[in-house]
């Protein structure tokens, strides 16, 4: 074998060798990840290019795929609980509430109201600081660089505030299965309150500096419209589906714990979204969890933070359920199966961000190299949720 | 015979002696630009920058060339090895050149004389894009064959408007030796070219941006969308060289603008090349100033801002300077 031959044959992979070849000769296959700037982690994307515009785009998966829902087979209920901070690492209680959420449903074990106005408060906390990495990383993959500093600078008071009641920075293991682990402390709350004040006046400040200025506007509207269609085809939720106009949220179309106490608005974007309504949609949701923060601090009742009948010793019945809580990317969905064992039977979870990425194939179909960038921006994924 | 070849001599020297004090001038000036660049973002981003190695990080980009020059040179597999490794030179090269008739102060410190100054750098700094060219070509690599595709097309339309905003001066000062355009400006800021021909100025500093690939315009090594552009295969001193041709690059277009728009090296008080070089930095801070405030455009939005907006407006910038100077 001539040297030239053999390097072509080793080039590539599967996935690579395996693309059919496109339309014309002059494509280029290009692989885009795993370890690329622009996919926050472990993404890989094999494109097929022609010039700059991209023909065809195929995500490939696995890279960080760690068998938590197998995971979830050989760890009894409460063992498997510390697995739900790491699934995805930037809104990690909503995993947790939502695995906590099914448990709790399957064995039919209450929880006291102060753990539910605390695991308010924290999740839309957690939901806020996943939202400034999501922001910081969007501008850095347009090019901005400073922005990242200014979120992570914010985000660095919140987690402080996280510390002092979860115990961790970023992989919480917080709730527990009839209640929350540890009580709030004054410290918190006043100092909650506080990082709401000065959160108020952060957001116009980013307004003016960021969202209004005319080259990310140029790089995000009508970049990667998503219609109604489309949408309910992939199962996009979260910030993707309601940047399209849809109003879902599951804080609101299916009701938990206490968020129908709440007054808060659910931020939408116009019919066929494009990339500038999903950012607006996430920054008007920061807005909105700040006002459910204030509201729940300020009727914070009192009481134990575990209810009185929590059992001390997890004995989960036969039978399945189901939970799904509203994480910063979508639609969470823990679905338990049990046998009556000490483990659970089947562990389901359904990661939101899996469904938003299936949508960048359609999407990224005939755009440009950097529009493809900013898609893939727009749909805020997290690769070890979408791997699990 | 002898008298010519005296003369010739003399230049000769000239010559060398100016390009190994420029070569000097140029190291130093790396040195502190990227020191400069970092603790300017680093102030634009809430923190102090380097500031381990020396007081206040001062030894930072020293102790960064040293590593840089200790590095091993790699070739990547199936790379053209003379092209690959010719690029970085082909673009370093030029840049000095384009110093030679840059006039830093009243008399001897210019480089060179020349008559045609301005077609000189503009030439030179055009052979920039070729050396970019050719290393984007021979890594072997998709992405920086992506980045050379995107300077060539960029280098190519933004030293259009860039050209005419430069001719649209000579036209006013009637010469195209940069001595002379000096000479032509006054000592406060309103005799100077800048406040005759803001739109000139103005175009000059956008396609100065594009001409240097600084960001929003820096697509050729977009970081987020092909990694590290025509670049990315380079390692050490190879990539020392086209590290230090940008910043080279940025001087020598700031130098460019101070001479034609802002007085050269005249100042209010004390005439000198202090003032030249404070003009410098301070177009310097500007560019470094965009780069940490903006998003980066995208490719056809950067050929669309130059080819139907930058390059009429500089014709018809040019017109009207023609127009006045010739008729009224």
């Amino acid at each position: 074998m001539r040297p030239e031959e053999a390097f072509r044959t080793l080039s590539g992979d599967f996935y690579t060798r395996s693309l059919q070849p496109g339309p014309t000769e002059d494509t280029l296959i290009l692989n885009m990840g795993p370890q690329h700037p622009s996919t926050h982690g472990v993404l890989r994307i094999v494109l097929e290019l022609d010039g700059e515009y991209i023909v065809r785009a195929e995500p490939v998966l696995g890279y960080i795929h760690r068998m938590h829902e197998k995971m979830g087979e050989v760890k009894t209920f409460a063992q498997y609980l510390p697995n739900m901070g790491r699934v995805d690492y930037l809104h990690a209680l909503a995993w947790n509430w939502a695995y906590v959420g099914a448990v709790e449903k399957l064995c039919g074990i209450e929880v006291s109201e102060r753990a539910e106005y605390i695991r308010v408060i924290t999740a839309e906390m957690n939901r806020i600081s996943s939202h400034f990495v999501w922001w910081g990383a969007y501008l850095l993959d347009l090019g901005a660089f400073t922005p990242i500093m200014y979120a992570f600078d914010d985000r660095e008071w919140l987690l402080d505030l996280l510390q002092i009641v979860t115990g961790s920075r970023l992989t919480y293991c917080y709730f527990r299965f009839g209640g929350v682990s540890d009580d709030v402390t004054p410290e918190f709350v006043e100092g909650t309150f506080r990082w709401c004040e000065r959160m108020r006046s952060r957001l116009p400040m980013y307004k003016a500096l960021v969202t209004d200025n005319i080259i990310l506007r140029k790089r995000c509207e009508e970049i990667g419209p998503i219609d109604l269609d489309m949408a309910r085809r992939y199962g996009a939720t979260g910030p993707v589906l309601r940047g399209s106009g849809v109003a879902y949220d599951v804080r609101r179309a299916e009701p938990y714990s206490v968020y129908d106490r709440f007054h808060f608005e659910i931020p939408v974007g116009k019919a066929g979204g494009d990339a500038m309504d999903r950012y607006l949609v996430r920054m008007a949701e920061m807005e909105q969890s700040l006002n459910i923060i204030e509201q729940a601090l300020r009727r914070l009742p009192p009481g134990p933070v575990m209810h009185e009948k929590a059992p001390k010793r997890l004995k989960a019945p036969k039978g399945e359920a189901y939970f799904a809580v509203e994480g910063a990317r979508g639609k969470i969905g823990v679905h338990l199966v049990s046998d009556g064992g000490k483990n659970p039977y089947r562990v389901k979870l359904r990661a939101p961000g899996f469904s938003n990425l299936s949508l960048f194939s359609e999407l990224a179909k005939g755009v440009l190299l950097a529009d493809a960038v900013s898609i893939l921006g727009s749909l805020d994924l997290v690769i070890p949720e979408i791997d699990r | 015979m002898n008298v010519l070849g005296i003369h010739i001599a003399v230049e000769l020297i000239q010559i060398v002696v100016a390009v190994v004090a420029f070569l000097a001038f140029i190291g130093v000036n790396v040195l502190v630009l990227v020191l400069m660049e970092r603790k300017v973002a680093g102030r634009f981003q809430r923190r102090p920058g380097p500031y381990e190695v020396g007081p206040h990080g001062s030894l930072q980009t020293l102790a960064d060339a040293v590593k840089m020059m200790a590095k091993e040179l790699h070739t990547p597999r199936g790379a053209d090895k003379v092209l690959f490794w010719a690029a970085p030179i082909v673009t370093f090269a030029p840049v000095v050149v384009s110093f030679m008739p840059l006039p830093f102060g009243p008399k001897y410190l210019t480089g060179w004389e020349v008559n045609l100054g301005v077609v000189l750098i503009l030439a030179f700094s055009s052979l920039g894009v070729f050396g970019i060219c050719l290393a984007g070509w021979s890594s072997n690599n998709k992405w920086s064959l992506i980045g050379a595709a995107r300077a060539v097309a960029q280098s190519v339309a933004y030293e259009i408007p860039l050209l005419l905003s430069v001719l649209a001066i000579a036209f006013q000062v009637g010469s195209l030796n940069l001595t002379e355009i000096t000479a032509g400006q006054g000592s406060w800021p309103w005799q100077w070219n800048v406040a005759v021909q803001p739109l000139a100025f103005f175009i000059f500093v956008v396609s100065m941006l594009g001409e240097t690939n600084r960001a929003p315009f820096d697509l050729p090594e977009a970081e987020s969308e092909l990694t590290a552009g025509f670049h990315t295969e380079y390692s050490g001193m190879g990539f020392g060289l086209f590290f230090m041709a940008e910043y080279a690059a940025m001087v020598v277009v700031c130098s460019v603008g101070t001479v034609l728009f802002l007085g050269g090296w005249k100042g209010p008080v004390f005439d000198g090349p202090w003032w030249f070089l404070a003009k410098v930095y301070g177009l310097l801070f500007v560019m470094m100033w965009f780069r940490w405030t903006f998003p980066r455009v995208r490719f056809d939005q950067l050929l669309n801002i130059n080819w139907k907006w930058l390059t009429p407006l500089a014709l018809l910038n040019l017109l009207a300077v023609a127009f006045l100077v010739k008729v009224v």
